[in-house]
């Protein structure tokens, strides 16, 4: 159990990995999460969204992008090297059905977790726009997949490397404006790009929904810490999410929740980074 | 009470003992009333203030004589009464005055199967020490003997000298049991079910076993040496256990008794779901869920150098509520080395939910409290950081449902407390994971699993006890519920077979 599989580094920073998970793999559905320490004694525990599962292999894959010390040292780990720690799957399955027209704008990694949930709507009969957005062309992962999926791919770059050089909510707009509007969006991403899909779907009252990334610690309940506003309602990522209605998100505050612990973690990576490759780091940037 | 140290305090039981000793079994009622309570050894507050080690040191031998020397031996074991597992409790102490500690540590576990916990963290000033004859004579409960103390003195002699006898398990019935959750309840069903010779699972969610004695009792309470004692008693027995593992998500409940061919499942998963103000400014950064706070240090280490979860830097820290965890969570904040710490609770001291000696010791360790006052809005800046509190003061009124004296607030006695972290310690709800995964589960509107006289829930061959079925409870009390749901476990078990 918790064996990796297959690791396959997507680009610079970011990496794919399948791990031995049978369990978790017959039980995950869309939307999906679970929780893993890379060192179940001083480690933390981090939720990564579940991009895939294979029942028939029993492997859960994860996609993953370096930005701190725990998934610095994930990214060490080989094939056949063991997880201490696998808990999983967390968090409520996305609601699927036949919406209608359902646009999935996904923003960097986002393309993961949405990966199964575009999938799942693919399959309910949706007609299915897949917005990626990504800095360059070489950032953009699982395009392949995606197309194999999607009734319509659109990709837009920060530089114009791929696709049309534009956010992601630029898009999104064109096809909030058109007069067959979409019946669902769901946004994935880095916490201002869903902000921003929210709120250009907000004057067309098109339902959005997003998959929130707080922080955690235990990921059942137990601890609070992934807290959000919601509405006039506090709500738990962990057991009440991780989506939520990007309408009714206080996005403001959950981003500035995730910066709470901003200056610990950039010590941490750098003593890690330092001890684990002999390295002196200069400047951290997380 | 100024502090005395062990030494002084073995000292002064030398003496005692030289005088009692001798005449011990002829003692008269009136001479042992008058046998000072021996008090328990603490680490110098200033010291303990800065460091997680345990703060109650334990009697030493003569200590502990002496204590025992105080017991009237009551032909009507009052003291029994009060407690929710009924450990015969003048006889474990008559053991331990005449300096047999095995048979004494022997009849402690023909009922409980944690005195090392028990002794340290059971409330015993409301349980057996209150039906104490001794403290009644003396119309002191301080004066009550110190049962608690005595327990742990005998469960730490056992492990101390490796003395834990495993228990003996009954040949394989061929049946299997699940305990979901490895707090207090679960381990005492897992024991009581191992030996009847059923196999035993327990699963647990997070990667290390203990539940709430784990995540939530700071190492300064009870030190994890203890729970990991326990629970390698538990797997010599044989008990399969897996962590990283929570049922209802990772594995359905049915499916444990569908599937995995369970004969009896037992739910444990306790209070674990935190309850806020729902005051404004409760999602700024440095406001915690007591849970949080403590599960970051006790089960994720994040005081140590090498630990990778990260610990608020708090300066001034205000803890709301007036409970243990409160008291945990003060004490905590202090020796993670906040300047100042204060506790803030809306009635006085005497309606505190608290025991006794935790609010003692958080005083002695310079812990402020800021009784009949209460939070109403926490400021921040515009970072979304904490920067204070506004609180507002209080009297006691009449009476409220709980029968203590409820707080009526003060009119326009607004003031702001300099704090840049406030921890919340008003209680848990129950955990939602298994109702929210298991529809056909009957949960009362608290999220409570609702249980017969037998804990069975409302499906067959599912149980529950501890918190999850009595909301925010005690260590005993819960394992009171496990220690009965096992018993109903083995008799519908037994019933199969024949």
């Amino acid at each position: 159990m918790n064996t990796i599989l297959y690791k396959q580094q997507l680009s610079q920073d970011v990496f794919l990995m399948r791990l031995h998970a049978p369990l978790i793999a017959e039980e995950r559905q869309a939307g999906q999460f679970i929780i893993l320490q890379t060192d179940d004694d001083y480690g933390e525990r981090i939720p990564l969204t579940i991009a895939d599962a294979d029942t028939i292999e029993g492997s859960i894959t994860i996609i993953f992008q370096v930005v701190g010390k725990t998934t610095k040292h994930l990214a060490t780990f080989n094939v056949g090297d063991k997880l201490p720690a696998l808990l999983g799957p967390l968090g409520k399955p996305t609601h699927i059905e036949n919406f209608g027209r359902a646009v999935c704008v996904c923003g960097g990694i986002g393309v993961a977790p949405m990966h199964p949930i575009a999938q799942a709507l693919k399959n309910a009969g949706n007609h299915v726009t897949v917005i990626i957005g990504a800095r360059t062309e070489e950032l953009i992962i699982l395009q392949k997949e995606m197309s194999a999926i999607a009734d319509e791919l659109i990709i837009c770059t920060d530089d114009g490397t791929a696709g049309i050089k534009a956010l992601v909510t630029a898009p999104l707009k064109e096809l909030c404006e058109q007069e067959l509007k979409p019946d669902i969006v769901i946004a994935i991403g880095p916490p201002v790009m869903m902000k921003f899909c929210a709120e250009t779907t907000r004057p067309y009252k098109v339902f959005t929904q997003v998959s929130l990334n707080t922080i955690m610690v235990d990921g059942t309940g137990m601890c609070g810490g992934c807290r959000v506003n919601v509405g006039k309602e506090v709500k738990f990522v962990c057991v009440d999410g991780p989506e939520f209605d990007g309408h009714l998100v206080d996005f403001d505050n959950m981003i500035a929740r995730l910066n709470a612990y901003k200056e610990i973690e950039r010590t941490h990576y750098k003593c890690f980074v330092e001890k684990a490759f002999n390295k002196n780091v200069k400047e951290v940037q997380l | 009470m100024s502090y005395k140290t062990t030494a002084a305090l073995q000292r002064q039981a030398q003496i005692l003992l030289k005088e009692f000793a001798p005449k011990a079994t002829s003692l008269k009622v009136k001479e042992r009333q008058k046998i000072p309570a021996q008090e328990m050894p603490v680490q110098d507050p200033e010291l303990r203030s800065h460091n997680m080690e345990e703060v109650a040191l334990g009697y030493s031998f003569e200590q502990a004589q002496v204590e025992a020397f105080r017991c009237l031996q009551c032909a009507k074991k009052n003291c029994m009464e009060g407690c929710p597992v009924k450990i015969d409790i003048p006889r474990f102490i008559d053991h331990i005055a005449k300096g047999e500690y095995e048979q004494a540590i022997a009849v402690v576990k023909e009922t409980t199967l944690l005195p090392a916990v028990c002794g340290r963290v059971c409330p015993q000033e409301k349980q057996c020490q209150l039906h104490c004859t001794l403290g009644k004579s003396l119309k002191d409960i301080d004066s009550s003997v110190a049962i608690g103390r005595l327990e742990r003195f005998v469960a730490d002699w056992e492990r101390i000298n490796n003395k834990i006898v495993i228990p003996a398990v009954k040949p394989a019935t061929g049946k299997k049991v699940a305990v979901v959750g490895s707090g207090p309840a679960g381990l005492v069903v897992a024991a009581d079910c191992r030996r009847e010779g059923h196999h035993v699972t327990i699963f647990e969610a997070f990667h290390k076993l203990g539940g709430v004695l784990r995540y939530g009792i700071p190492e300064f309470r009870l030190p994890n040496d203890i729970i990991d004692k326990e629970i390698e008693t538990l797997s010599a027995m044989g008990v399969e256990i897996k962590t990283n593992f929570v049922v209802g998500r990772t594995r359905k409940l049915t499916d444990l008794i569908d599937k995995d061919g369970y004969d009896a499942v037992f739910i444990g998963t306790g209070a674990g779901l935190p309850i806020f103000m729902g005051i404004e400014g409760e999602n700024l950064i440095g406001v915690f869920a007591a849970n949080e706070y403590l599960t970051r240090i006790n089960l994720m280490k994040a005081f140590h150098a090498d630990a990778s979860t990260p610990v608020y830097p708090s300066k001034n820290v205000a803890v709301l509520g007036g409970g243990n965890v409160a008291m945990d969570a003060a004490r905590m904040a202090k020796r993670l080395g906040a300047e100042k710490v204060f506790v803030v609770y809306r009635r006085s001291e005497n309606e505190m939910p608290a025991r006794k000696e935790e609010v003692e010791h958080a005083k002695e360790e310079g812990i402020e409290f800021l009784l009949l006052r209460n939070a109403r809005k926490i400021l921040g800046d515009e970072n979304g950081r904490v920067t204070g509190m506004e609180c507002l003061q209080y009297e006691l009124g009449e009476p409220d449902a709980s029968g203590r004296r409820s707080p009526v607030e003060i009119k326009n006695s607004e003031f702001i407390l300099d704090v840049d972290t406030v921890i919340v310690a008003v209680g848990n709800g129950s955990n939602p994971l298994i109702s929210q995964t298991t529809p056909q589960l009957d949960v009362n509107k608290r999220g409570n699993i609702v249980v017969d006289e037998t804990q069975q829930t409302s499906m067959k061959k599912i149980f529950a006890g501890g918190d999850i079925v009595l909301g925010a409870a005690t260590v005993i009390l819960a394992m009171g519920e496990g220690r009965r749901s096992a018993a109903s476990i083995n008799e519908l078990l037994a019933a199969a077979n024949t």
